[in-house]
């Protein structure tokens, strides 16, 4: 064996290790080996801590929420009519609309992430590959609030004026999918929401699945353009067969990112209890209801609501980004930060 | 072998029209950083003088300044920092070292990898019903703790991926010196490391320098400065919040103001971090 697989392998069970170790012992205590057990419990709690956490924000949702499941059953779930004021809860507007937003932003967001990533792994000259990227990775780090501003100052505007009256115009008329577009032109509402989001979520998926494109052996991508494929080909017959499981786990992670993402969602939504046809009207989502309304909620049956709204919002996240995790695990990459 | 000239034809149309929408997709996706950039710079700089720095956030029509805001999300996010580093190179280093191959090791991986993706406004949940309902008031205290949970995943996550780039004869050579455990992983590991974890460090300070959403209601808004922990504090992310969906004037520009101010923090912040990294990298 030689030495770069020997210390690839489990090296503290490794033969050496263990000998070392057992001589270690005869030896007189080396300074400071006291310390050994107390550093090795805090290293252990501390990452306890992280289960800890996880364990305890599941738990403290449910506690808190539960009075409200018992007070209006599925109904909670089923019903859109939220009326703080009679005392009367029901969600179904905000998680219809946390999924709506999500899945606009998925349509948008990877064809545009997955044509950047082709384009940087693909077309790119190579001088301008890294910066190129590193934009896109940029896109992650601008803070959500500036999206939500950048939104409601530049995009309901554009939206408002010419986008929304234009699709109201050519698309409302339309049977089957012209109730998706009808109504009047606010600007905010669930399609902006959508759209930002999908701005937000590409740098994920653009990065997740960059990497991924970059596995594919030299030699697949060689053997094609050798026997004569063209850009198109390799990324559409080799790249993406090659690395399905990652785009999907990328996109995934997009999904995942647009279910929980609040304050741009909030900046456009409008806010509105409403369950509507329309991707034009103002609707809400989980995390927008609960930054717009949490802070001034008042009596206890108001309040828990909207800790089993965020308890909703953690089961749908933490389904998702299992899915994810494993889909990723399994093609040995972990999740970005 | 005869191939049809349609077939041709066809491929590369197809392959030519494919190539644009890639071009333009990244340009949609440079664009909008372009386009964000852009409006921040023009809108922000309008209304940016000492006074931002100097004066604290006014009512609607007095002219006034972010200092209180900007005081209160540095001691925020100071805080949040001082409680995650350690648990987070802590945390990092029992996944890296102790517990390498161990079943507990991946379910703390997966938890970590959960609360790295998981929504802020649920971590704002969470310290609401653990701190803020039982103390019965918002606090500078439960901000920091929420900033503290939200930082900490990116600190474990980054400090345990550098750990393991240390190669493992380094560990064997200190070992096999006597050196105890505890007295490699500080000496040589975390030394071997160190620009790695700093890394992790100036991104989790990134991250939670813009976090709006899980300070909503853990330290909420002070109008004024305040210099107490125990009671509701300012910090620039809420402001802005507050600022921008108002419908003063002079309250917006400010926001913009606060907004160019975090955004260039934020960026500066993540391209230092890079360039820590990739020195290590090109050394």
């Amino acid at each position: 064996m030689s030495m770069t697989q020997q210390s690839s392998v489990n090296w503290d069970k490794s033969a050496g290790a263990l000998f070392a170790r057992e001589q270690v012992k005869k030896l007189p205590m080396p300074k400071g080996e006291y310390f050994e057990g107390p550093f090795k419990i805090a290293t252990r709690a501390a990452s306890f801590l992280l289960i800890a956490v996880m364990a305890a924000i599941f738990l403290l949702l449910l506690y808190q929420s539960f009075p409200v499941f018992k007070t209006f059953g599925f109904t909670f779930i089923t019903s859109s009519r939220w009326n703080p004021v009679s005392n009367n809860f029901g969600s179904l507007a905000s998680i219809v609309g946390t999924l709506v937003t999500s899945l606009i932003a998925v349509i948008f967001g990877v064809p545009l992430a997955l044509g950047s990533a082709f384009f940087l792994n693909e077309l790119c000259p190579f001088k301008l590959r890294s910066t190129l990227s590193t934009m896109i990775e940029l896109l992650a780090a601008i803070p959500s609030i500036i999206y939500g501003m950048w939104g409601l100052f530049v995009w309901v505007p554009i939206m408002s004026h010419v986008i929304q009256p234009a699709m109201i115009k050519n698309l409302g008329g339309i049977p089957l999918v012209g109730g998706f577009f009808q109504g009047p032109p606010f600007g905010i509402g669930t399609l902006t929401a959508g759209l930002i989001l999908s701005v937000m979520i590409l740098p994920f998926i653009a990065s997740v699945s960059l990497q991924a494109f970059k596995s594919v052996p030299a030699s697949l991508r060689e053997a094609a353009y050798g026997t004569g494929a063209n850009v198109w080909e390799i990324c559409w017959k080799i790249i993406i067969p090659y690395t399905k499981t990652s785009v999907i786990g990328a996109i995934m992670l997009g999904l995942g990112r647009a279910l929980g993402e609040t304050m741009a969602v909030t900046f456009v939504i409008g806010n509105a209890h409403r369950l509507s046809l329309s991707l034009l009207a103002p609707g809400t989502t989980i995390s927008a209801t609960l930054a717009n309304e949490f802070a001034e909620a008042f009596g206890n049956t108001y309040i828990a609501s909207l800790l089993a709204l965020g308890l909703i919002l953690f089961l749908i996240t933490f389904v998702i980004l299992s899915i994810t995790r494993i889909l990723l695990l399994s093609t040995k990459r972990r999740m970005p930060l | 072998m005869k191939t049809d000239p349609m077939v041709i034809l066809k491929r590369k149309i197809v392959n030519r029209m494919m190539i644009a929408l890639f071009t333009i997709a990244v340009i949609i996706s440079i664009g909008a950083l372009a386009a964000i950039l852009w409006k921040l710079s023009v809108a922000g700089l309008k209304g940016f003088t000492l006074d931002v720095f100097l004066k604290s956030t006014p009512a609607p029509g007095t002219g006034g300044g972010l200092l209180n805001a900007i005081v209160g999300s540095v001691v925020l996010v100071v805080t949040g920092l001082i409680g995650a580093i350690p648990i987070g190179i802590m945390a990092g280093t029992y996944l890296a070292e102790y517990g390498r191959n161990s079943r507990l090791g991946d379910v703390i991986r997966f938890c970590t990898d959960i609360l790295l993706s998981a929504p802020s406004i649920i971590i704002g949940l969470f310290i609401y019903g653990i701190i803020v309902l039982p103390s019965g008031h918002f606090s500078a205290w439960a901000g920091a703790a929420s900033l503290c949970l939200i930082a900490l995943p990116v600190i474990v996550r980054t400090t345990e991926d550098m750990l393991r780039l240390v190669p493992d004869s380094l560990r064997e050579a200190a070992i096999a010196l006597g050196c105890p455990y505890w007295k490699m992983i500080v000496k040589i590991g975390w030394k071997a490391a160190r620009p790695g974890i700093v890394t992790g460090i100036l991104l989790a300070l990134a991250r939670i320098s813009g976090e709006t959403a899980p300070l909503l209601f853990t330290s909420l808004n002070n109008q004024f400065s305040t210099s107490t922990m125990n009671g509701p504090i300012a910090s620039l992310p809420i402001v802005i919040f507050q600022f921008a969906m108002s419908p003063y004037k002079d309250w917006q520009n400010l926001a913009w103001s606060g907004a160019f101010l975090i955004t260039i923090t934020v960026l500066a912040i993540n391209i230092l971090s890079r360039s820590v990294f990739f020195k290590k990298r090109t050394q």
